[in-house]
């Protein structure tokens, strides 16, 4: 027979979660954490588009976000560098902790925010400037280099985007000369030169034809040694390819967040398994 | 019942193309005819004289356009930057765009009659600078809405990528997307000049009119086209054919204008 408990001892408190970590703070999280996304909902205008959409993006990694066309991917990641705020009727509740500072928090400068967090988008927007100047609008908004150091920060940036061989014949013509390709890794070229901390890319290979895309990919993985990656794809192979960890989406809710391993081989959501499988999306 | 509206629609085309040919044929066969360097260097001859010319004319109508420009291209691109980057979705915004759809409309007399009672009456007399003033209202719309019209279409990602990158909008706006749209942008603004460069009406009231060189804009400056107004129903044979060189003079003028805008515009695809 067991014993009863005696009465008079009080029963064990509940553990209760803690509250939306972050009034006080960033969430307690392990020392690799980049990005920690909490609570975070989106709206454009009166219809919601993210539903509280919490995960950690661990540091110097691929993280690839996946899902059907319009479950969120992209206006997940375009929170981060709160580059949404260019359109009045968005708007987005919850936090993004970026290194400890919640990038949505008033008084947050965007500026440098976005000097931090680079951004790569789905066709490649080369300005109207030539190849050189294209490098050199970012580099002058951020840092007072002129003369031999721009050229040389020019070169460094073109070369980490492998481009540099390419181009240094034709630094001086047209950005939009170049093949799509190339205009995408100048774009990435240019987002790398400010020095950022992460880079966000929004289906970056989507209008790029299969060659680029492989040397795209290949600058991906040499990339992620210095900048925290999260990359939005549509491409699962793309993203089993390149990522180390995978986040699935569905109807504006992270239905899955690991590993891409784990996720791909092993997935925990019926939803995660369909999609993956090709049953749906 | 297609052949026939096939034929009468080219008949339109024919009849507005035809008219537009009378014209300039008319135009250039009398108005060539007045001019040699007499014309376009001296002062007009006195009524019921021959010889002279529009010299005065041509450089007031010169000075007065250049100051038109300086006051309204500024204010209509800045107007514009706000319509296309700032206020957009705003209520001020869809109420300013409103206000330069309608200023377009106005009838440029009743701008001249505007500007006489607010600079004229009070400060007594005809004025250059009250002329530039008038012009300058007839600008300001037409720029702002071109400028609002070209930075729409500059794709978002265009935009996008240089905000994302940490630059101020401000900033994106002037060295990225009005080079994206340069040639649309000085498309309109010469548009907006040779409009305004033939216009009389805002200047009876305001610039009026004179027989001599235009020393000060303070008083009333000489201009082509209230010279072709003047001159064109005096009496006397020889203004009636300075009117005809007048015209002349601002019909190549005009030309040029649009034909050099195009020529931009077509640069651009």
């Amino acid at each position: 027979m067991t014993s009863t408990p005696p009465p008079d001892v009080a029963p064990p408190r509940l553990t209760v979660p803690e509250p939306t970590a972050g009034v006080q703070g960033p969430p307690a999280t392990a020392a690799q954490t980049k990005i920690s996304v909490r609570g975070l909902s989106f709206y454009y205008g009166e219809q919601q588009a993210l539903f509280d959409n919490s995960l950690d993006v661990p540091a110097g990694s691929v993280t690839a976000i996946i899902g059907p066309s319009g479950c969120g991917k992209s206006t997940h990641i375009r929170v981060y560098n709160r580059i949404f705020e260019l359109y009045r009727d968005q708007r987005a509740s919850g936090e993004v902790w970026l290194d400890g500072e919640n990038v949505l928090a008033p008084g947050v400068d965007v500026i440098e925010l976005r000097r931090r967090v680079g951004m790569i988008f789905q066709k490649p927007t080369p300005f109207p400037l030539t190849v050189y100047e294209n490098l050199a609008y970012g580099l002058r908004l951020h840092y007072r280099v002129k003369g031999s150091e721009l050229d040389d920060r020019i070169e460094q940036a073109l070369r980490a985007a492998a481009l540099w061989d390419e181009v240094k014949d034709k630094l001086h013509r047209s950005g939009s000369a170049l093949s799509g390709g190339q205009q995408q890794r100048l774009c990435i070229a240019r987002a790398i030169a400010v020095e950022p901390e992460v880079l966000l890319m929004d289906e970056p290979t989507s209008a790029i034809d299969p060659v680029a895309t492989s040397r795209i990919e290949e600058l991906v993985v040499q990339l992620k040694a210095t900048y925290t990656i999260v990359i939005v794809t549509h491409n699962m192979q793309q993203a089993a390819r390149l990522s180390d960890f995978t986040g699935f989406f569905y109807q504006g809710r992270i239905i899955e967040f690991g590993t891409t391993t784990e996720l791909f081989t092993n997935p925990k959501q019926k939803q995660t398994e369909d999609y993956i499988t090709g049953r749906f999306g | 019942m297609n052949g026939a509206v096939k034929v009468v629609s080219a008949l339109a085309a024919a009849l507005g193309l035809g008219f537009l040919a009378w014209i300039l044929f008319v135009v250039l066969r009398h108005g060539a005819a007045a001019l040699n360097w007499t014309f376009l260097t001296s002062l007009p001859s006195p009524p019921g004289g021959s010889g002279g010319g529009l010299g005065n004319a041509i450089l007031g109508t010169a000075i007065i356009t250049v100051l038109a420009c300086a006051l309204g291209v500024p204010v209509g691109l800045l107007a514009g930057v706000y319509l296309a980057e700032y206020g957009r979705g705003t209520r001020f915004a869809t109420v300013v765009r409103f206000l330069a759809n309608v200023m377009m409309g106005i009838p440029s007399i009743i701008i001249g009659l505007f500007v006489y009672a607010i600079l004229v009456l009070p400060t007594g007399h005809f004025s250059g600078w009250a002329g530039g003033v008038a012009l300058a209202l007839l600008v300001l719309p037409v720029v702002a809405r071109t400028t609002e019209d070209m930075l729409a279409l500059v794709p978002n990602a265009l935009r996008e990528s240089a905000l994302a990158l940490g630059s101020p909008h401000w900033r994106a706006t002037l060295q990225i997307l009005f080079r994206a749209s340069r040639a649309g942008l000085l498309t309109g603004v010469l548009l907006a000049v040779a409009r305004v460069s033939g216009e009389t009406a805002p200047l009876l009231f305001t610039a009026l009119n004179s027989p001599y060189w235009p020393r000060s804009l303070s008083g009333p400056t000489a201009n082509l086209t209230v010279t072709i107004f003047n001159y064109a129903m005096s009496p006397y044979p020889a203004w009636q054919q300075a009117a005809w060189g007048a015209s002349f003079i601002i019909t190549i003028g005009v030309l040029a204008l649009t034909v050099v805008s195009r020529a931009l515009a077509r640069e651009r695809k």
